[in-house]
């Protein structure tokens, strides 16, 4: 059984995998690519399809249709014990009769490994909890049965690793530094990771690609830098980061540019990031993009005027306002606090501005809220 | 010293460390009444002569050791059919309780509460008159015996009650319930992620059985098999209705001694005997079981 965990090398490849439960369906005719050796996150509010999604790649559910390969071989109905894959469970699901060194031998006492006793060592260390290995599970706190988790899972080494929130239950200093011996295995084993997470934080730093998942369906997939920059949606708007979304109309177009009219003000966004079906568009910016100025400034660039501000909050390094627009929208805005001027205040008669570079256009007939109210580091 | 300082605050603690005594109490009262004294009783009756010697003349008490040992020396196989027949009919209803535990606690889904409830639907009716019911079943008017006949492992002449096969059969079905429950509640308590986490980790469904399913539910196994066990040594009913003269068991020795001859000596005797060496098998059982977990 062995042989066959083993052979199956290159990219994991996912072709219109639909799941149902019943009438329900948790993950809708998804298509995608991980490449080897890549780091793959999904990332998605609670209930969106991931780890049914990671279920069906390491064989513990079969889809309603579609298929799925590991480079040649098709592995949509192989057996989960002879998939070169290993999952990180969500809730661990580590063995309580076996203590945690015979937790993490497991996998390679199954494969018929030599040295399982040196193997078993050395990832212990690199979880660091050599000193636990004669405990029982149910004798460790639940930060350190995830990491024995993780421990039981890559100590396989196996061509692709499913991680479904494998740092979730770690408080902030621990799970940074799990992150880097994470990214650290994972370029210098060469395996391909597809990593599970709520944090967005997490996804962007660890990842060479995110899928952003909503209601069973890829919104968006691309690099963290791409995915912020140019989201397509405005559920990946609102949910990597935030984003200051305003109902428009293209009125104009004018060379690599429209001309967008914003409740009577006109400004610019560039062709090459819009995503309008018609006319009809959300115009979006972030709020770290956009700068503050008493009305009677004149600045180039792109301006909306008339804003008033309602709120300020003062966090150090910057200061984030929030701007109630003649429109009645409220507009976030944050400050960086390195011009020496001190922060406007509340009532203040503000207008924005900004590089018409750093603005994109999506689909007007989209929901402006998809994705905000979703907090996307709940447990 | 500090006595006179602490006993204003040990007033509501004293309270407290007796509260789980007086929760006892009712237990503790009824135990000491109708099993510490009967015991005693028993122990006592068992030595009210001497059984080697009886002499009626004399009226003399045994000795405890010398009572004890010829009881046991002169049921010998009485004993030794009991232990062998509660131990086969043990291994037959683990053999027969496993797969269907296994069944209900993994498998049956909404039928699980059902299927339970059947499991224990034997208890609606008598002991006895289930057990005679197998006398009926296993008779040469039973579906059993036709099913031999046409397969001519039986002849007309031959019978398959009033046998030791009988008794063994009539005992694995009696105290079959006491093995599926104990053992569907340790199965249902597995958590199965734990199953596919093994399946993740290159185990077969065998291995994965071998390796996490047997272990986890070991507790089940050691007491579904103490449950049938015990009761199953110490019956009387299957071995009168289902056997013959040559199958007794010491509960049916202890039952006609007591009885029918109204030797009250012997019948104690052996009843003590029987309950040392029971105690001592399963001690020895739970020992080698290792399972903390048991209680
Ligand atoms: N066995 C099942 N039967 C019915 N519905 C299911 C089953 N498993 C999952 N679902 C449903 O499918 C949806 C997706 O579940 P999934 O576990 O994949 O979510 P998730 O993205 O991993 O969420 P979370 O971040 O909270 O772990 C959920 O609405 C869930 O209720
Ligand atoms: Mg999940």
């Amino acid at each position: 059984m062995a042989d066959a965990s083993t052979s199956a090398k290159g990219d994991l490849k996912l072709a219109n995998v639909t799941k149902s439960f019943g009438e329900f369906t948790a993950v809708d005719d998804l298509s995608l690519v991980i490449p080897e050796g890549s780091f793959f996150a999904l990332l998605g509010p609670s209930g969106c399809g991931k780890t049914t999604t990671l279920r069906m790649i390491a064989g513990l559910e079969v889809p309603t249709a579609g298929t799925i390969h590991v480079g040649n071989t098709d592995i949509t109905d192989m057996r989960p014990y002879k998939r070169p894959v290993n999952t990180v469970f969500q809730n661990y699901a580590l063995f309580p009769h076996l203590s945690i060194f015979e937790n993490v031998a497991f996998g390679l006492r199954r494969r018929g490994i030599k040295d399982v006793k040196e193997q078993v060592d050395k990832v212990l260390n690199l979880v660091e909890l050599p000193h636990l290995a004669e405990r029982k599970p149910t004798q460790l706190s639940g930060g350190q049965q995830q990491r024995i988790a993780v421990a039981r899972a890559i100590v396989n080494r196996p061509a692709l690793l499913l991680l479904d929130e494998p740092l979730g239950a770690l408080d902030l200093k621990l799970r940074r530094q799990m992150q880097i011996e994470l990214k650290w295995i994972q370029t210098e084993v060469g395996l391909t990771f597809v990593h599970v997470t709520h944090d967005q934080e997490e996804a962007m730093t660890m990842a060479d690609t995110i899928a952003v998942m909503n209601e069973g369906r890829i919104e968006q997939m691309g690099s963290p830098a791409d995915l912020y920059d140019n989201p397509k949606t405005a559920f990946v708007a609102n949910f990597l980061g935030q984003s200051n979304l305003i109902q428009g109309k293209i009125v104009d177009s004018d060379g690599d540019s429209h001309v967008v009219d914003l409740y009577g003000q006109k400004v610019s966004v560039l062709k090459r990031r819009t995503v309008a079906k018609d006319s009809s568009v959300l115009f979006g910016i972030r709020p770290e993009k956009l700068r503050i100025q008493p009305d009677s400034h004149d600045k180039p660039g792109n301006v909306l005027t008339g804003g008033k501000i309602s709120d300020v909050s003062y966090i150090g390094v910057s200061t984030q306002y929030q701007v109630e627009m003649p429109w009645g929208q409220e507009i976030m805005v944050f400050e960086q606090n390195d011009d020496g001027v001190p922060p406007l205040d509340k009532g203040d008669e503000v207008r924005l501005s900004w590089e018409p570079i750093f603005s994109f256009a999506l689909d007007g007939n989209e929901d402006a809220t998809a994705g905000v109210d979703v907090e996307p580091e709940a447990e | 010293m500090n006595a006179t300082v602490a006993s204003p605050v040990k007033k509501p603690r004293s309270r407290k460390i007796a509260m789980p005594y007086l929760l006892l109490l009712p237990g503790m009262l009824w135990l000491i009444t109708f099993f510490l004294i009967p015991i005693l009783t028993l122990v006592k009756t068992s030595v009210n002569m001497d059984l080697a010697n009886y002499d009626p003349t004399t009226g003399a008490t045994g000795s405890f050791w010398g009572n004890f040992w010829y009881a046991f020396r002169t049921h010998e196989a009485p004993f030794a059919r009991s232990f062998i027949y509660a131990l086969a009919a043990t291994l037959i209803a683990l053999c027969i309780a496993y797969p269907l535990a296994y069944g209900i606690a993994f498998k049956a889904g909404r039928w699980k509460n059902v299927l339970l409830v059947l499991v224990v639907a034997p208890f609606f009716t008598s002991f006895i008159l289930r057990t005679i019911a197998w006398k009926q079943i296993l008779g040469q008017q039973g579906p059993v015996f036709r099913l031999l006949l046409d397969l001519h492992l039986v002849t007309y002449q031959s019978h398959i009650t009033a046998s030791a096969g009988a008794v063994i059969a009539g005992l694995s079905y009696n105290f079959l319930p006491f093995m599926t429950l104990p053992l569907y509640s340790s199965l249902e308590r597995i958590d199965p992620r734990t199953l596919e986490a093994s399946g993740d980790l290159y185990a077969n469904a065998f291995t994965t059985f071998r390796k996490v399913t047997l272990p986890l539910s070991l507790p089940g196994v050691v007491a579904g098999t103490l449950l049938t066990f015990i009761p199953a040594a110490g019956d009387y009913v299957n071995a009168e209705i289902l056997g013959n003269p040559s199958t007794t068991m010491i509960g049916n020795v202890i039952n006609a001694q007591f009885l029918r001859t109204s030797n009250y000596t012997l019948a104690a005797a052996l009843s003590f005997v029987f309950m040392v060496i029971i105690i001592a098998i399963v001690l020895f059982y739970i020992s080698r079981a290792g399972t903390e977990e048991l209680v």
